[in-house]
C-alpha cells in the first residue's frame, strides 16, 4: 500500500487560520491608523486654520488678506523648491547613471553608500553648514551671478553681502534631496532588460547611444516620479530654509540672490511660532495647511506617474 | 506616417544595386586558437575555423558547450559581460577584430546580431526600430533615404506586407515571430558584412519559425550567416556548414569537435561523438 502524505490535522488548520485572522485584524487596523491619523492632521488644520481668513489686517504683514500672505508665501516656497529641483536633476541623473552603468561594480557600491548617508545628516546640521561653511564660499558666486547673469529676473540682485539668500537655501536643499531622488534613479536605471541594452550595443551604438536609446527611454517615467517624489521633500523641508534663509517679511520676489527674499511655508511657521497671539497661530496653522495640501498633490502626483508609466517588453 | 511611396526607388533597380554592394558586402570569418574566458574561468578553448562568405554556418550542440558564447565573440558582444575575454585571432576581411586599437562600437557596425528573444525597443515605432542603427551611424538622413531604408529592410524582412500600414505603431505591439522579423530588419538596415543569429527561432512557434528559415536562405545571398540552433532539423535545413561544438567533460571548456559542409555533417560524420550527437544518443 502506498504511503500517503499526513493530511493536516483539524486543529492545525485552526491553528493556521487564528494566526491569519490575527494577522489581517493588525494589518487592518494599521492601515486605518493612517487614514486616521491623516484626516486628524487635516481636520486640526482646517478647524486651527480657519479663524486666519477673519483676522485683523495688521496680522497679514503688508498683506491684504492671509490668502494674499499664504499665496506670497506659497511662490517662495515653490520657488525654493523648483530651484532645489533645477540642481539636483543633472546630478542625480549622472549620479545614477554612473552607479548603475558606468562605475566598475567595486565602485558603484561605496558612491551609492556614501550618497545614501547623506539622506541620514540631520537637517539641523545641513543648515548650520548652510550659514557657516557654504554661504561664505557663495559670496562671490552670487556677485558673479548678478554681474553676468543680472538679466535674468531670477538673478537681478543687488548681491546679499551675507549669502543667506534663497539660492543658497536652494543649493542646500538640493543636497537633501539628492539622495531619495538619486537612490530611485540608480534602481530605475539598473532595470533595465539586459535584452534592450544587448539590443543597442549590438547595432553598434556606445555606450552613451546605448543608454540614450535603451535606458533613458525605459525609465523615463521613473525619473518624473524621482524629481517629483524629492520636489516633495524639497517644498516642506523646514530647519535648513528657516536657518539659512535671513528673510525680512513675507514678499514675493523672484529675485533669489538679494537680501530681499520670499520666504517659503516651512520657514516662515518655524520662524514665527514662539512668539504667537491666538490669531498669529493661527495664521500659521493655515500657512501649514496650503503646505499640506501642496506637498500632498505632489507626493500624490509623483506616485501616480510612477504607477502609470511602467514600460511593458 | 505614410510612406511616399513616389519617393521608393523601383525594387528592381534596387535588387540590382544589392547584386553590384554583394561584392564588397558579406566577408568571410578566419578564426584562429580562440579562447574565449568569463573572468578566469575558461569557457571556449582552441577554436579554429574559417566561415564561408555568403552562405550560412549553423553551430550546435548541447547546452552549455559555448557555441552561443562563441558566437557573441564574434562581433565582440562577449565582452559587454564583466570580466569576460577572448584570446585568440578573429580576421575578417583581413582585419583582426582583437588587435588592439580595434574598436569595438565599429566591428558591431559591421557584424549585426540576432537574439534569442525579440527584442525591439517597446518606446519606439516599427519605423524608428527598424532606422535605429542608421540613426547612430549618419546624422542626417532625408525623409524620403530614411522612408527607402524602411521600406527595403522590411522587405528584406519578409515583413513589409503586413506592417506597412502600421510603420507608426509600436514594435512591442506585434507577434512574437514578427517582432523576431523587425529585428532581423533592424540589424540588416545598417547593411553589415555578416548576420549573426542567436537561436534566433527558439522563442517562436512553428509557423513563425517557418518563416524565419526562409528568411534566412534569401539573405545569404547578400550576407554571411552564422546561426546557434538547439534544433538539428533546423541546422539541417538552413545552413550549408556546420560545426559542432561539445564540452569534453562537465566543468570542462568547451570545444570545436567538428566543422564541415552540413551534408557531410548530417550523412556522414567524422567524429563519432558528432554521429552520436545527430542520431540523439546524447544531448
Amino acid at each position: 500500500m502506498t504511503v500517503i502524505p499526513d493530511e493536516p490535522t483539524t486543529q492545525e488548520v485552526a491553528a493556521h487560520r487564528v494566526g491569519d485572522a490575527i494577522f489581517r485584524r493588525t494589518a487592518l487596523v494599521a492601515s486605518l491608523l493612517v487614514i486616521v491619523f491623516l484626516a486628524g492632521v487635516g481636520i486640526f488644520l482646517l478647524i486651527k486654520g480657519l479663524p486666519a481668513i477673519g483676522a485683523d489686517p495688521e496680522n497679514f504683514q503688508d498683506h491684504a488678506n492671509v490668502f494674499s500672505l499664504v499665496g506670497a508665501l506659497l511662490f517662495g516656497t515653490v520657488l525654493a523648491a523648483v530651484v532645489a529641483m533645477a540642481i539636483v536633476t543633472p546630478l542625480a541623473i549622472g549620479l545614477g547613471l554612473v552607479i548603475s552603468h558606468y562605475a566598475p561594480r567595486r565602485l558603484a557600491k561605496p558612491v551609492g553608500f556614501l550618497v545614501d548617508l547623506l539622506a541620514a545628516v540631520p537637517s539641523v546640521v545641513f543648515g548650520l553648514w548652510g550659514i557657516f561653511v557654504l554661504a561664505p564660499y557663495l559670496k562671490p558666486v552670487h556677485v558673479w551671478l548678478v554681474d553676468y547673469l543680472g538679466w535674468i529676473p531670477l538673478f537681478d540682485g543687488p548681491a546679499s553681502a551675507t549669502a543667506r539668500t534663497l539660492f543658497t537655501a536652494a543649493i542646500v536643499l538640493a543636497l537633501m534631496a539628492l539622495p531619495i531622488v538619486t537612490a530611485i534613479m540608480r534602481e530605475i536605471f539598473a532595470q533595465t532588460p539586459r535584452a534592450h541594452e544587448e539590443a543597442a550595443l549590438a547595432l553598434g551604438a556606445t555606450r552613451w547611444e546605448m543608454i540614450r536609446m535603451a535606458v533613458l527611454p525605459y525609465a523615463r517615467s521613473g525619473m518624473v516620479a524621482a524629481l517629483l517624489l524629492g520636489l516633495g521633500r524639497a517644498l516642506g523641508e523646514t530647519m535648513a530654509v528657516a536657518m539659512v534663509l535671513s528673510a525680512t517679511g513675507v514678499i514675493v520676489s523672484w529675485d533669489i540672490v538679494s537680501s530681499e527674499n520670499s520666504n517659503t511655508i516651512a520657514a516662515f511657521i518655524a520662524q514665527g511660532y514662539k512668539e504667537a497671539s491666538p490669531i498669529k497661530v493661527s495664521i500659521l496653522i493655515f500657512a501649514g495647511l496650503a503646505l499640506f495640501l501642496l506637498t500632498f498633490v505632489v507626493n500624490f502626483l509623483g506616485r501616480w506617474i510612477a504607477s502609470r508609466g511602467v514600460v511593458k517588453g | 506616417m505614410s510612406l511616399a511611396l513616389g519617393t521608393v526607388p523601383d525594387p528592381d533597380t534596387e535588387a540590382d544595386q544589392a547584386v553590384d554592394k554583394e561584392a564588397d558586402m558579406a566577408k568571410s570569418i578566419d578564426v584562429s586558437d580562440v579562447n574565449i574566458y568569463y573572468g578566469d574561468f575558461l569557457a571556449v578553448e582552441g577554436v579554429n575555423m574559417t566561415i564561408k562568405a555568403r552562405s550560412v554556418t549553423a553551430f550546435i550542440g548541447p547546452s552549455g558547450c559555448g557555441k552561443s558564447t562563441f558566437l557573441r565573440s564574434l562581433n565582440r558582444m562577449h565582452e559587454v559581460i564583466p570580466g569576460a575575454r577572448v584570446e585568440g585571432k578573429i580576421v575578417v576581411d583581413g582585419q583582426d577584430l582583437y588587435e588592439p586599437g580595434v574598436d569595438p562600437v565599429t566591428v558591431r557596425r559591421q557584424i549585426g546580431m540576432v537574439f534569442q528573444r525579440p527584442n525591439p525597443f517597446p518606446t519606439m515605432s516599427i519605423y524608428e526600430n527598424v532606422l535605429a542603427g542608421m540613426r547612430l551611424n549618419a546624422k542626417k538622413m532625408s525623409k524620403s533615404d530614411a522612408d527607402g531604408i524602411v521600406e527595403r529592410s522590411l522587405r528584406g524582412a519578409n515583413l513589409w506586407n503586413e506592417v506597412k500600414d502600421r510603420l507608426d505603431k509600436p514594435g512591442a505591439g506585434l507577434s512574437g515571430g514578427q517582432q523576431q522579423r523587425l529585428c532581423i530588419a533592424r540589424a540588416i538596415a545598417v547593411q553589415p558584412d555578416v548576420l549573426l543569429m542567436d537561436e534566433p527561432c527558439s522563442a517562436l512557434d512553428p509557423i513563425s519559425t517557418s518563416a524565419i528559415e526562409d528568411l534566412i536562405h534569401e539573405l545569404k545571398t547578400e550576407f554571411t550567416i552564422v546561426i546557434v540552433t538547439h534544433n538539428m532539423q533546423q541546422a539541417a535545413r538552413v545552413s550549408d556548414e556546420t560545426g559542432f561544438f561539445n564540452l569534453k567533460a562537465t566543468g570542462e571548456p568547451g570545444h570545436l569537435v567538428e566543422f564541415n559542409p552540413t551534408s557531410k555533417m548530417f550523412a556522414n560524420p567524422d567524429d563519432p561523438a558528432t554521429e552520436a550527437y545527430i542520431s540523439g544518443r546524447f544531448g
